[in-house]
């Protein structure tokens, strides 16, 4: 099955915040905005909810920080105890340099990556942005609702809010 | 745009008024343009720098480090002074991508890129002499704590030299990874605008299939934030952990609890002399003075104020610390690195790193680029002598007068050294021809910046270009009323 969706282009950050509040208001639903680079607001705009990356983040740092503290103390006081300048084996605070270190590496390589599989972008991706997106337009892309007149509805709103072009897509769902 | 930044007291950080696609096409342009005879002959001398210090160091691993001017009393020089030099150099790109993105200054949207580029290569640079100097690097796995057939006999983790370890390869990586996830959406930029072959392949790997949907970039900027914010510390703990290579020692002049802060502020301060030099060469030879304005230029220079500051004060604090402690060790290393026979190397660094940057009150020579460019110069000077006069007059005169002695670098050394400029600047170079060297997408986000609705350039694109919309949608409402920005119009 696919479903109709109406793309409107608009040629500034104001028309497009101000389209997608309509939008939403408006009973279509609102399938994404696509700009060229982060226009600050459009988040409330759309509705969209704070990342969870922030949590991954945190419990990556942790788990390097566990793994680094665990390594250390495993390879100086376990395995292979040496007495280096009398020092004790378990000598913690020579141990806080590394563990930063691996905190602070898991918890940016997994955020990243966490990040990439959440959006979707990996190499080899066939997916293409919308003509222009990428460099100076703006794009709404809605689903109109299921009346028979909603469709007209939906161009009449993006065109009052400046858009500059439509196209009407079939997305298979 | 949004109205919350107007404001007579706020100036446009974009000089002059563009755009958004001309904006695309004006960063995209030097990538797509054949390159000019001037970068073919800067080029060509830094490949051949680069080669020659290939050499050298293929000289000086067959051969072995006796190569170096080094003996009994001195077993560290030039190595580790450039190796600490080079790090150095890469703090300010750290520093201008995520500590004043965290301080929303959003100045920094036109020189983040080239400044993080110039960390990961200064990084390379830097990450080469160690390696070098292990004498063998092919053992170089050595020092990672992998399970092996002698025991397993593991790393001494109580040592900083094996914190460094673990401290630059941190900080590569994740600089590396900050750098590439700030270049996602402007791969995807280029890769939209080229129409096929290679380079189409190759930016549509890397970009990754980023669509611009805005959820990607809700995430986006989520994950910038983090990165930002991990990438802060970190910097702050590597030229730590670096410094700590000397202050847990027990030579006089080195063990010194100031040496963290101290070794910080002097590279953030050297590396902002670094960016200054790339930059001036950059803007004028790519032509963007109105992205990279005078004010970008200007900014960095107070920060070498600062930074410059902290060093001053640092090295009044270790003389006065030297005499106060009452330690005559100490007393005597301070006294001999200023009056002694490395002094010319120590009135060198005062002068350049004390004395210089105080030029920089004045707003003449804040604002003139040859002013700035000279100065950078002369700072980079001062801070790699700072180093060389801390490692070497600490380690020539210690404890036992009969083990005292001298360094004279060979050619070998200086020849490596010299070498790291040709892999610094041809990485550069290359740098500069194939990726957009200012960040795309975040420019865009600071046209508006302090520019009224009707003092920006008209939304309506150029006919330089056709327009793919117009084609491909049904319906074309046609292009909307110009609103004419001329020149005179932008507040100066």
């Amino acid at each position: 099955m696919s479903t109709p969706v109406l793309i409107g282009y608009f040629e500034s950050e104001a028309q497009v915040l101000d389209a997608t509040r309509a939008v939403r208001d408006s009973g279509h639903v609102l399938q994404d905005v696509y700009t060229p680079y982060a226009v600050h607001g459009l988040d409330e705009a759309m509705g969209l909810k704070p990342s969870r990356l922030t949590w991954v983040c945190f419990g990556a740092g942790a788990l390097g920080c566990t793994l680094a503290l665990s390594l250390q103390l495993y390879t100086s006081v376990v395995s292979w105890p040496l007495n280096v300048g009398g020092k004790p084996f378990n000598s913690f605070p020579a141990f806080i340099p590394v563990s930063f270190e691996l905190t602070v590496l898991f918890a940016a390589l997994i955020t990243v990556g966490s990040f990439l599989v959440r959006a979707k972008l990996f190499p080899g991706n066939r997916k293409q942005a919308l003509p222009r997106v990428t460099d100076d337009r703006f794009a709404i892309a809605l689903s109109p609702r299921q009346t028979p007149e909603a469709l007209e509805e939906a161009e009449q709103l993006l065109r009052r809010h400046g858009a500059v072009a439509l196209d009407l897509k079939e997305v298979s769902s | 745009m949004s109205q919350q930044h107007l404001s007579p007291l706020r100036v446009p950080l974009v000089s002059e008024a563009r755009t958004l696609g001309q904006l695309t096409e004006e960063i995209c342009a030097p990538m797509e343009r054949p390159p000019t005879w001037k970068w073919w002959a800067a080029f060509a001398i830094a490949v051949s720098i680069l080669g020659t210090g290939a050499g050298i160091v293929a000289y000086q691993v067959g051969t072995g480090i006796g190569v170096w001017g080094l003996n009994k009393t001195i077993g560290w020089a030039f190595d580790i002074t450039n190796f600490v030099f080079w790090v150095g150099i890469g703090h300010a790109g750290t520093l201008i991508s995520a500590i004043l993105f965290l301080f929303r200054q959003k100045w920094r949207t036109s020189i983040n890129r080239a400044a993080e580029a110039m960390t990961l290569f200064a990084v390379m640079c830097a990450a080469l002499f160690p390696v070098i100097h292990m004498g063998r690097p092919w053992l170089a796995f050595w020092v990672l704590p992998y399970p092996n057939t002698r025991g397993s006999l593991w790393v001494n983790f109580r040592s900083p030299l094996l914190w460094d370890v673990f401290a630059i390869s941190t900080y590569f990586t994740v600089s590396a990874v900050f750098w590439y996830v700030g270049l996602i959406p402007d791969l995807a930029t280029v890769r939209d605008r080229v129409k096929s072959g290679v380079r189409k392949a190759v930016f549509k790997v890397l970009s990754l299939g980023w669509t611009g949907s805005n959820r990607t970039w809700s995430r986006y900027e989520t994950v910038y934030m983090l990165l930002a914010g991990l990438a802060t510390p970190l910097v702050l703990s590597v030229h730590t952990i670096v410094s700590m290579d000397f202050a847990t020692s027990v030579i006089p002049g080195w063990h010194t609890t100031i040496f963290p802060p101290y070794f910080v502020a002097g590279a953030v301060f050297s590396g902002f002399a670094m960016v200054l030099t790339l930059m001036i060469i950059t803007r004028v030879v790519l032509g963007y003075e109105h992205l990279i304005t005078l004010r970008h230029l200007e900014n960095m220079t107070k920060v070498i104020i600062v930074t410059g500051g902290i060093v001053s004060l640092a090295y009044a604090t270790e003389f006065f610390i030297a005499w106060y402690s009452g330690n005559p060790y100490e007393r005597f290393t301070f006294m001999n690195r200023a009056f002694g026979p490395y002094a010319w190397a120590y009135w060198i660094m005062v002068t350049c790193n004390v004395v210089s940057p105080h030029l920089f009150w004045f707003k003449k020579i804040r604002t003139s680029p040859a002013a700035i460019f000279v100065l950078s110069l002369v700072i980079n000077v001062g801070m790699w002598f700072e180093r060389f006069v801390i490692i070497v007059t600490s380690l020539h005169r210690d404890f036992l007068p009969s083990s005292w002695s001298m360094y004279t670098p060979t050619a070998v050394e200086v020849g490596t050294f010299i070498g790291t400029f040709g892999l610094f600047f041809t990485l550069f170079l290359l740098f500069v021809r194939v990726l957009p060297i200012i960040s795309i997408g975040e420019v865009k986000s600071v046209l508006g910046f302090a520019r009224p609705e009707h003092e920006q350039a008209p939304a309506h694109h150029p006919p330089a270009r056709p327009a793919p919309v117009a084609e491909e949608a049904p319906v074309s409402l046609g292009t909307p009323p110009l609103a004419i920005a001329t020149r005179k119009d932008v507040p100066v």
